[in-house]
């Protein structure tokens, strides 16, 4: 927990790790983003033809519905982890 | 009850629930006219924002999209949702920490620029109208099929509606309704995709539907794929498009629907950065309760009306005129007939209607050997496939009633949207922002409501005399928020360094090659025959003009970061700035500035 009274050159460095953190955060939500829709739902189905999934391939169900399910899975993981973030780093609201 | 006074009652009711929350809501300061005085909750904010986002398009024509093209046009799927990725990640919860009332606002004050600000509300108010040209025209046309009421007429009575709540209540009036016309939209949408697909599959969940079984025990997408090839259509699950154009045809999407001013400004509503993140993130579950549910109405919708058509398949018989006339399960298309959406012709006056591909080489030569002489379904806009789902699907009269409530709800919903960021640009961008700084509160509250009932009268204008190039400004208003606004929202909160004249030359780069790539393809302004090139053989190998987007935001980029590395440095209060809106805490203490 970072101490309220710390000087400006620690809050400084707290901000800048929490930037870091959150930047990190964010590019693994947007790699894990970007595969589902334009990997398993365009460039990768062919490879993933083999893997049936209601009279059709897993590549089809990612482009129609599993890659919405994903995006809706990133949005709420990232609002929690960052809301927490936010506390570990004491820089959320009151 | 005739279907008429059930059509009557439905939009009725549902329009006397929109001005009841009008006169309960009205907005008594330019904080709730811009910003619904930042007191929504944010799961509140997630249904209206659902309902600003989805037009229309997203209600009528996006299953039709899908069920004629099949897997190609995931991109529509994809690319509507995976926007609000971007959105919840890397814009929303910073402007709300900024914690002003507009977009141009942000790139105003971040780029130390007027000339920025001026480009933002230029490219706002470009992408705003355009848009808001189809909601006005989606009016006429349910208020025309449903009600029998002249366009003209249809487009008054909603003009009226959305003057009442957007006008008086601001966004703080429009965000109530807008969740009233969720539920009312939602509602309309899932009740005839649950019947058809227990009908079909027995599930009562479409969008497992879509995945389930039929009656015959094999796959429903193995079935519509065999009925659709034996047409001569394209197999309904293959790709059949440019891999390169698909992925940036996508992305282009997804830039674009984060980039878009009106569902931007809806961040601004919620109380607290953290209230911005969730938010995001309930606007999805809301806007994938229907696109979940669209690709099933699609898919089914397919099979339904291949299989009424040719009960037997091609090597049956089709299906007759007579039956057409008199079989009540046919009654649809002669509903239809009337609206010039659905037209048939026994060409070779066999008294049967042959539906096929004519294009197809394969049906051409069983054509040949059968006595068809081509195509007799000869229109089938796929536009009606959402309207005329419950009459296909022969379910009850109300069910009729509250498609056509649902459709009206989701043109409403996105045109007082629009409405609301194109007077507050005009408003607080240009009169407060550039030529009136000193406006007291009361004068720009005022100036608000008029510049959004004059909005509200050129938007019935321009939906009265739509433009010949309507459906294809949609496109237009894609490329100019995916190349213009989203990039320029970005480097401003995730690059201290990108200067004013960086963030200028960056936002004109990209909205030149943009429009030009549009122009070339398009025509100049939209003029038809003055295009070089045409969507099936663009310039750059696959690459469409509605695909362009991407590329136009990429050149934003580019642009700006190489004239933004060779001139001045941001000054030092600007770095503070940036550094400010990374941090939650404090949002609360945000006040209008200007």
């Amino acid at each position: 927990m970072a101490d309220q009274s710390t000087t400006s050159t620690n809050v400084g460095e707290e901000a800048k790790t929490y930037w870091a953190t959150n930047i990190r955060i964010i590019s693994v939500c947007l790699v894990i983003w970007a595969l589902v829709s334009f990997g398993f739902g365009i460039i990768l189905r062919p490879a993933l033809q083999s893997i049936s999934v209601g009279g059709t391939d897993l590549g089809f169900w990612f482009a129609q519905q599993g890659s919405i399910l994903v995006f809706l899975a990133l949005i709420f993981f990232y609002a929690w982890r960052m809301n927490k973030l936010d506390r570990e780093h004491g820089v959320d609201e009151e | 009850m005739d279907q008429f006074t059930l059509n009557l009652l439905f939009v009725g009711a549902s329009f006397a629930l929109y001005i009841g929350i009008a006169i309960w809501a009205r907005a008594g300061s330019t904080s709730e006219f811009y910003a619904a005085g930042r007191g929504v909750h944010p799961v509140t904010n997630g249904m209206a924002t659902a309902a600003d986002w989805m037009s229309a398009a997203s209600f009528i024509s996006m299953a039709g999209l899908i069920a004629f093209t099949g897997y190609d046009n995931s991109s529509f799927l994809m690319g509507w949702t995976g926007g609000y990725v971007l959105l919840a990640l890397l814009l929303a919860p910073y402007l709300r920490k900024f914690g002003k009332f507009t977009v141009s606002e942000f790139i105003g004050d971040r780029f130390y620029s007027k000339t920025a600000r001026l480009v933002a509300v230029i490219c706002l108010l470009v992408a705003s109208i355009t848009y808001v040209i189809g909601q006005m025209q989606g009016v006429g046309i349910a208020f025309g099929r449903f009600l029998e009421i002249d366009a003209f007429w249809g487009l008054m009575i909603g003009a009226v509606v959305v003057f009442a709540y957007a006008v008086f209540g601001g966004m703080k009036g429009v965000t109530y309704t807008q969740v009233a016309q969720y539920c009312v939209l939602i509602t309309a949408y899932t009740i005839p995709a649950v019947f058809i697909s227990l009908q079909l599959t027995g599930n009562p969940i479409p969008a497992l539907g879509l995945f389930g079984t039929v009656e015959s025990g094999e796959n429903l997408l193995t079935k519509l794929n065999l009925i659709v090839t034996d047409l001569g259509f394209a197999e309904y699950t293959a790709a059949h498009g440019s891999t390169i154009n698909m992925v940036l045809f996508t992305l282009s999407l997804m830039i674009g629907t984060a980039g878009l001013p009106h569902v931007i400004m809806r961040f601004f509503t919620v109380p607290k950065v953290s209230d911005a993140r969730w938010s995001a993130g309930w606007t999805l579950v809301f806007i994938a309760l229907l696109y979940l549910t669209a690709p099933a109405v699609g898919a089914m919708a397919r099979l339904n009306i291949s299989e009424m058509m040719w009960p037997n398949g091609t090597n049956g018989e089709a299906v007759s005129v007579e039956q057409i006339e008199t079989d009540p399960n046919y009654a649809w298309m002669a509903t239809w007939q009337k609206t010039g959406l659905l037209a048939w012709e026994d060409k070779n006056g066999d008294g049967k209607i042959q539906y096929y591909n004519d294009k197809s080489a394969d049906l051409q030569a069983k054509a040949e050997a059968n006595g068809w002489t081509g195509n007799e379904l000869t229109n089938f806009n796929r536009d009606i496939l959402v309207l005329a789902n419950p009459e296909i699907a022969n379910l009850p009269g109300w069910v009729i009633g509250l498609v056509a409530a649902g459709g009206l709800a989701a043109a409403l919903s996105t045109a007082a949207g629009l409405l609301l960021a194109i007077s507050s640009a005009v408003s607080h961008d240009l009169l407060k922002g550039q030529l009136t700084p000193n406006m007291s509160e009361k004068n720009e509250l005022l100036a608000a409501r008029i510049s959004m009932a004059a909005a509200i009268v050129v938007a019935v204008l321009l939906g009265l005399n739509p433009p010949g190039f309507a459906a294809q400004t949609v496109a237009l208003a894609f490329g100019l928020a995916a190349a213009s606004i989203f990039p320029a929202l970005m480097m401003g909160i995730f690059s201290t360094r990108i200067n004013n004249v960086g963030a200028v030359s960056g936002m004109l780069a990209g909205l030149v090659v943009t429009l030009l790539y549009i122009f070339l393809h398009k025509g100049w302004f939209f003029i038809p025959d003055t295009n070089t090139f045409t969507d099936a053989d663009p310039l750059l190998g696959p690459i469409k003009s509605t695909s362009f987007g991407a590329i136009g935001a990429m050149v934003n980029f580019a642009v700006a970061f190489a004239v933004s590395s060779v001139t001045k440095e941001t000054p030092k209060e600007i770095v503070e700035l940036v550094e400010s809106v990374r941090i939650p805490r404090g949002a609360g203490a945000a006040v209008d500035g200007h």
